[in-house]
């Protein structure tokens, strides 16, 4: 009889319900709100972390920069204070001794903030930061090509002198309309034909005027037409995907300092950022936000849960005559039970649709609104939850739906028909 | 004729605090099948106890009853709820239906504890409705209907499920004479079908119109009677 499918289970739950419209109402909006507070506030956390990790957007997040500094300890006969430099060497013995390397990526620099102008074209002159990289580079920091293409490994392998630059480098250097492609730029008195136009992705740390203002040539070419020898400025090491950079950090320091005769204890010679540990922390903090988000929506909606739970107890207390009657007509105790639970579940699980439904509404407002603006500085975009979050939602509201029903249906059980047709 | 309902020195007591009421104390009789009884006896003689056992809503401490052959002893309460369904019909002082279901519904209730398709027993209980006069009153909820209306319609719902001997308490109880006679009269046409009735009641008027009158006092028979069954359609 208790069959979850039939139909006239489910008429037998609406009519119960409707029977007393109003307070069915109330009492599902505990429920309601309750999912509805759940959703909005994970969607607000998803959002928060949208829009911080729009910052990270494309950047290859397991990956760590090493730069140089002065060595702080005497070591080999070397004084405290020596510089050194990074050399081509250093990318191939690190491609060759340390596995689990996804990139490996050398990079030298001219000019940069604040620097004298050091790119000319005709009459105009401008002031732009001048790097040679790798082809790779172009995976570790993304952006994306408007025009032509990024440096290849022939550019690489016979030193082309040629050039990407960004959208600020055009302000900077070109009439309106001008053609780019195959015009030449000179770079520290050295020309270069520019072979592609890039913009960048993400906020670059809101520095995003700047990031447009660079100018990318073959590392190689970069080495020999600005005198750089085989100096690598810094490098930038991406770990391939199962391993953490983090954890390869130290097997890299430990190769570079034996190259370079840097005492093993000096902690300083080797500069370095760890994205990947950068990164790890704001997915910690993420990660801790939508648990407090959850914590708070649940205890929410366990209020909710409370509230069609004690209606059920009075809806049971005042059906006493009903169980009673129906009992006499040859209900089971498990008819009853079944229908009290169904009740409540039902309650529970249509006022919960409600409430994601709402949600979801409300998200799609704020989304339509977010739409127009520009959200890349503003810390917050594409509040969201995933179908996974829907799902875990239903579940909750489900179990809760029994738990609310549990009570009442087993008192609705112990009615004993005799007293309850007693009952006047 | 084989008896319907066969009841051996029925004992039932009640616990009220410390104190144990013996309210039924070793009673027997039988009723056949057709039968038509009465149980009379002021209030306290343990006459709803009676009806109480006699509908398995509650059992007995001691003793023995059967009910169509069948020892009813112990039963688990799904068991139990299986044979009131397919045994029993009842019919109560205060009507007892469910006010927001339609007149139709009511009476199609006991079929759908039998899981008996909803075609099905729309059309059994529209019978059923037609037999009591009521099938013009069929969808509405039974506070729109008169007193009489609604023991008639718990008349049908006590038929629908097509049980073996109908049950009931003050059936007249909570309606004015006319009315009385006319629920009297519809009754009696059941009986007269072949069906096996039991009504408690006090009412002598409504005692005479059985064919057999069975007075309790204190817990027990004292007396057990057939008479010359009055017609309820001479009054009306």
């Amino acid at each position: 009889m208790s069959n979850l499918f039939s139909r006239e289970n489910w008429n037998e739950i609406l009519e119960a319900l409707s029977a007393n419209w109003f307070r069915t109402l109330l009492t599902a909006f505990g429920v309601f709100w309750g999912i509805f507070i759940l959703v909005i506030l994970l969607a607000a956390g998803k959002g928060l972390e949208n829009g911080v990790k729009q910052g990270f957007s494309g950047i290859a997040t397991n990956t760590a920069f090493l730069w140089t500094q002065p060595t702080s300890k005497p070591y080999k006969g070397m004084p405290q204070g020596r510089r050194f430099n990074y050399q081509n060497g250093d990318v191939e013995a690190l491609w060759e001794n340390v596995p689990g390397l996804r990139f490996v990526s050398p990079r030298n620099q001219l000019g940069g903030f604040n620097g004298a102008n050091n790119v000319v074209r005709g009459l105009k002159t401008g002031a732009f930061s001048v790097y040679g990289d790798t082809p790779e580079f172009i995976q570790q920091e993304p952006m994306e090509i408007i025009e032509g293409r990024f440096i290849n490994q022939s550019d690489m392998e016979n030193r082309r002198k040629v050039a990407v630059i960004g959208q600020g480098v055009i302000a900077g250097l070109y009439e309106k309309g001008e053609p780019v492609i195959g015009s030449y730029i000179k770079i520290n008195g050295v020309n270069f034909s520019v072979v592609g136009v890039y913009k960048k992705k993400g906020n670059n740390n809101g520095n995003a005027e700047e990031s447009l203002k660079q100018i990318f040539t073959p590392f190689t070419t970069f080495q020999r037409a600005f005198n750089f020898g085989d100096v690598v400025g810094w490098m930038a090491i991406t770990a391939k995907d199962e391993t953490s950079i983090t954890a390869l950090l130290p097997q890299i320091k430990e190769l570079l300092k034996s190259r370079h005769k840097i005492s093993p204890e000096d902690d300083r010679a080797i500069g370095n950022f760890d994205l990947y540990q950068e990164f790890s922390k704001v997915n910690g903090l993420f990660n801790i936000l939508s648990v407090i988000s959850y914590f708070v929506g649940i205890l929410i909606l366990i209020s909710g849960v409370i509230g069609i739970g004690n209606i059920m107890l009075i809806v049971v207390k005042e059906r006493t005559k009903e169980i009673g009657i129906r009992r006499a007509l040859g209900a089971t105790p498990w008819d009853i039970r079944g229908q009290i639970l169904m009740e409540s579940i039902f309650l529970t699980i249509i006022s919960g649709m409600a409430g994601i439904v709402l949600s979801s509404a409300v998200l799609k407002i704020i989304d339509l609104l977010m739409s127009g603006m520009d959200t890349s500085s503003m810390m917050f975009a594409n509040p969201s939850v995933s179908l996974g979050v829907v799902v875990i939602a239903l579940g909750i509201l489900i179990v809760s739906g029994l738990f609310a029903g549990m009570i009442p249906a087993q008192i609705a059980i112990k009615v004993k028909p005799v007293d309850a047709l007693r009952t006047e | 004729m084989q008896n319907m309902i066969s009841i051996k020195d029925l004992h039932k007591s009640y616990q009220i605090g410390n104190n144990s009421l013996h309210v039924l104390k070793g009673i027997n009789f039988e009723v056949k099948e057709g039968d038509f009884v009465s149980i009379m006896g002021s209030s306290g003689s343990g006459k709803s106890t009676l009806l109480n056992i006699l509908g398995i809503l509650d059992e007995a401490d001691k003793g023995e009853y059967w009910l169509d052959g069948v020892l009813i002893k112990n039963l688990n309460e799904k068991v139990a709820a299986q044979y009131r369904n397919e045994f029993l019909g009842f019919i109560f002082q205060s009507f007892n239906l469910i006010n927001y279901k339609s007149a139709l519904d009511n009476v199609a209730l006991p079929l759908y504890y039998q899981g008996i398709k909803r075609k099905e027993r729309t059309e059994k209980a529209m019978h059923y409705l037609e037999k009591v006069g009521l099938a013009d009153w069929a969808t509405h909820t039974p506070n729109e209907l008169s007193g009489g209306q609604k023991q008639r319609v718990a008349i049908a719902r006590a038929l629908a499920s097509n049980p073996k001997v109908l049950l009931a308490d003050e059936p007249t109880g909570a309606l004015d004479s006319k009315t009385s006679y006319e629920v009297m009269e519809l009754i009696q046409a059941i009986n007269d079908e072949g069906k096996t009735i039991l009504v408690v009641t006090h009412e002598h008027d409504i005692a005479q119109m059985t064919k057999r009158i069975v007075h309790l006092k204190d817990g027990l028979v004292t007396d057990d009677k057939i008479v010359e069954q009055v017609r309820a359609a001479a009054y009306v």
